[in-house]
């Protein structure tokens, strides 16, 4: 068990160091601006993970959670010049009790019911963001967000807000993976094998699950607030249905239930359009196409299937040299 | 300790148990029996609050539990193991255990992210309570085997220490020696003696006629939804209603 | 106009989008009814039939009707291709991998059909011309008259061929029960095959009838579909009547919403009414609720 432990954080640390060291590899330019949104996307896959991967409910409205946070700081601070910090807090704090609440109705339905009410309400946040034009300015978007400060100091280039956003995300890695490993986590992953066998258990399913979804949203609106903050700008096309599904894509591409799969996922599907901008107009047909061979193929998400698949590699190789 | 009185339960147009009374003595070890179909199963479903009933009630301890959540019920000591073993199979075989313990644990989401200090106590005192239990069950050898790679032997054993774990007042086996060759069986006869000797109320859903007239100090006989007969098990096995009923299904 | 003839007009332009969300429902229930999936790529069948009927008919110059046949014929193609590729394949997939599969599916179809069909947005003709009929202070277009009959047709021919037809009950046992419809001998396979042949089918023909009155474009197919996910919903998962009630009762609604308070939010009506019947009543409307057994 000690040995165990130690792994665990010999892991993290590793790749703590791995993230930290990064931008001095990418030198700058324009790969470290596509490494910060590999962190915010990171930040919203683990707390979809959290959800979708150890208790086995899918949401297809996390970015309505998202939304709320970035247009939440954006306004108090954009228009009424309220503290970011303060306001990042109390947003999340807010939003989290949003989701607590509907949460209770919403967690009660199961499978593509779950899957439908949790995208309908993404669709009505999405909405309510393009339509109160004057809180939001509507379709054409929020401009004049400010960059995060401490005293002096202004998160306002690539480096800095890579830092900010990177230790913020490792964070909450840290968090997600102790909570995994312990009596909450084991309720979870009880609640994703079988409802009725937690329940019998003792578990309070229905409660775990409000309290789990109402984490992702704080997790999910925070990085908002730190998205609107870097980008300085946000628009309502950030937070539609589509994104809600490229952050499900995130978490399974990665590998459900596995806190680095989050990563993994997310640094795949944010890389990927930028690798794909060659095809250009064909990037949606490359993007659709990989999602259903990848979930054929490698169903338990890039953590279990490269490993696999290097194992099979590594045998026919082997086979290979035996037969010459 | 337990006691069912009157419960009848319909699904759409079938009954599946009709007007079904009887009561279990705390300290014993109940054997439930029937034909196929007879509403066992059905019955423990309503018990352990996983049905509603159509009508009646259940009594445990002579508190009216009827209608409640299956988790309430846990926690005041009514537990259950499933016919088809249902074990957190991504878990090890420690983890599960520990997941019986839930109850026991206080340690929220807040304190489990922090880690704070009083919740890595916690999780040290559940993890030694959860090796009491595998080594109760006698498994504690593969504590850190994944339990989807047990064999199902083992793993009836293991949701036997799971549901220990909860420390129930009485505890509902469905169909325990299902699936089992004739030693583990009798691994399993004597694992049930020591529960019912750790003052735990049994009662199970069998149809291992030897085991049950073996083990079981009460027998309740189910037929198509209604109670049959009730007894020691030589009367059981003198009740002419009783043998119509097997012959006939046979 | 006076408010009765206003309300009038929103229920009539709301009955007949609301025909369209019904026959696209209807295509939903039949798959999830035949194989348990939601098929997330239902929308895009919605969306070709459209699209590939001004393909044919403004750039091949075909005669409308024969447009529209083929128009038919290549969406439901692309439907079993879709079954065929994508969903054959699959062993013991989990729900949620199954999500997936059909949401890169519809992803896929969508792109393609950007690809070779182009980003504009498109009319077409209505089919007998635009010559208003007055209709109890309301006025109706010939498009609206076309919508209801073809709604009409295929609901019966769908509610005949369920009743009547060797395959129907065969498809029909499916629903009830997969695993004995397959002991009896029931090709369930074929089944499968089937129910996605005739969704794409229906979600084409309602894509091509409401194309004339709204435009198409090669994305609309996320929200028709969505909406028509919702009509099932209202409906209970039924292929029959539930559904297209669900569908009539939603286009009405949403009409009624955006006329009456505020077009903006017309798409966020839909989905307010889907949350509550899934909060209040998840089992639909019109169905009664029946225990669950473990």
């Amino acid at each position: 068990m000690k040995s165990f432990l130690r792994n665990e954080a010999v892991r993290f640390i590793l790749f703590s160091v791995m993230i930290l060291a990064l931008p001095a590899l990418l030198a700058g330019g324009y790969l470290l601006n596509v490494f910060v949104f590999v962190g915010i996307h990171t930040l919203l896959a683990v707390a979809l993970n959290l959800l979708l991967g150890y208790a086995g409910q899918i949401s297809l409205g996390q970015a309505a959670f998202f939304g709320l946070g970035a247009y939440a700081s954006g306004i108090l601070t954009a228009t009424y010049g309220q503290n970011p910090w303060w306001v990042m807090v109390a947003v999340a704090l807010t939003v989290g009790l949003l989701a607590f609440l509907v949460g209770f109705p919403i967690l009660k339905l199961k499978g593509h019911y779950l899957a439908m009410a949790t995208l309908g309400f993404g669709i009505i946040v999405y909405i309510a963001l393009n339509e109160a034009v004057d809180l939001t300015g509507g379709p054409s978007g929020l401009p004049g967000i400010p960059n995060l400060t401490v005293g002096s100091y202004v998160f306002d280039s690539d480096l800095k807000n890579y830092y900010l956003i990177w230790g913020v995300t490792l964070g909450a890695i840290l968090l997600s993976l102790n909570l995994v490993n312990s009596r909450i986590g084991r309720g979870l992953r009880a609640i994703h094998d079988s409802e009725v066998a937690a329940r019998v258990m003792g578990i309070r399913v229905r409660l775990l699950k409000v309290q789990i979804f109402a984490l992702s949203a704080v997790i999910s609106s925070i990085a908002g607030s730190l998205y609107a903050h870097t980008m300085t700008f946000v628009s309502p096309t950030s937070f539609g249905f589509n994104f809600s599904v490229e952050l499900v894509t995130m978490v399974i591409i990665g590998g459900l239930g596995s806190i680095y799969g989050s990563f993994l996922g997310a640094a795949l599907l944010t890389l990927l359009p930028e690798m794909l901008r060659a095809f250009q107009d064909y990037d949606i047909v490359v993007y659709g196409f990989l999602l259903i061979v990848m979930t054929m193929f490698m169903p338990g998400g890039l953590v279990r299937g490269v490993p696999e698949l290097a194992r099979r590699l590594l045998a026919r190789g082997e086979k290979g040299r035996a037969d010459a | 300790m337990l006691e069912v009185s009157g419960i009848t339960q319909r699904f759409g147009g079938v009954t599946a148990l009709d007007d079904v009374s009887f009561r279990i003595g705390a300290g014993t070890i109940t054997g439930i029996i029937g034909p196929n179909g007879a509403g066992k199963t059905t019955l423990f479903n309503i018990v352990t609050g996983i049905y509603t009933p159509t009508s009646g009630a259940v009594h445990l301890e002579g508190k009216n539990v009827t209608r409640q959540a299956p988790e309430r019920l846990a926690a005041q000591g009514m537990v259950r193991t499933f016919q088809n073993i249902e074990l957190f199979g991504r878990m090890t075989v420690l983890e599960n255990v520990m997941v019986g313990l839930h109850t026991k644990g206080r340690s929220g989401i807040i304190a489990s992210a922090l880690r704070l200090p009083w919740q890595i106590a916690e999780e040290r005192r559940l993890r030694e309570e959860a090796r009491h239990w595998l080594d109760f069950a006698g498994i504690s050898d593969l504590a850190d085997i994944e339990a989807g790679n047990l064999p199902f032997g083992k793993g009836r054993l293991l949701e036997i220490a799971r549901a220990m774990a909860l420390q129930p007042k009485v505890l509902l086996m469905d169909e325990p020696a299902a699936g089992l060759n004739s030693r583990e069986t009798l691994e399993l006869a004597r694992l049930i003696g020591k529960i019912c000797e750790a003052g735990v109320t049994v009662a199970l859903v069998e149809h291992d006629m030897e085991l049950v007239m073996d083990i079981c100090e009460a027998i309740v006989v189910l037929n198509l939804g209604r109670k049959l007969a009730e007894g020691t098990p030589r009367e059981i096995q003198e009740n002419p209603d009783v043998i119509a009923a097997y012959l006939g299904e046979g | 106009m006076n408010l009765v003839q206003q309300l009038s007009q929103y229920i009539l332009s709301g009955l007949s989008t609301g025909a369209i969300y019904a026959l696209i429902g209807v295509g939903f229930a039949i798959i999830h009814n035949a194989t348990g999936i939601i098929n997330f790529a239902q929308g895009e069948f919605v969306m070709l039939g459209g699209m590939l009927t001004f393909f044919f008919f403004s750039a091949l110059k075909v005669p409308l009707l024969l447009a529209v046949a083929l128009a038919t014929g290549v969406s439901t193609m692309a439907g079993v291709v879709f079954e065929r590729l994508a969903i054959r394949p699959l062993k013991n997939a989990t729900p949620i991998n199954l999500v997936i599969i059909t949401i890169g599916g519809s992803i896929l179809i969508r792109g393609i059909a950007m690809l070779l069909l182009g980003k504009d947005t498109h009319s077409l003709p209505t089919f007998s011309g635009d010559e208003p009929i007055m209709l109890g202070g309301a006025t109706v277009l010939p498009q609206h008259l076309w919508i209801f009959a073809v709604t009409l047709v295929v609901i019966v021919c769908s509610k005949l061929f369920f009743s009547h037809t060797i395959s129907g009950k065969a498809m029909r046992a499916c629903s009830y029960n997969r695993r004995a419809a397959g002991l009896v001998g029931i090709d369930v396979r074929r089944m499968v095959l089937f129910s996605f042949t005739i969704s794409a089918a229906m979600g084409s023909m309602a894509g091509i009838i409401i194309a004339p009155l709204t435009m198409t474009s090669y994305d609309v197919g996320v929200m028709l579909g969505l909406k028509g996910f919702c009509a099932a919903i209202i409906g209970g998962m039924s292929s029959g009547l539930g559904t297209v009630f669900g569908g009539l009762i939603l286009g009405v609604l949403e009409a009624l919403g955006a006329g009456l308070f505020s077009s903006g939010y017309k798409d966020a009506i839909a989905f307010i009414i889907l949350l509550l019947i899934l909060f209040i009543r998840p089992q639909g409307l019109f169905r009664r609720g029946e225990s669950e057994r473990v």
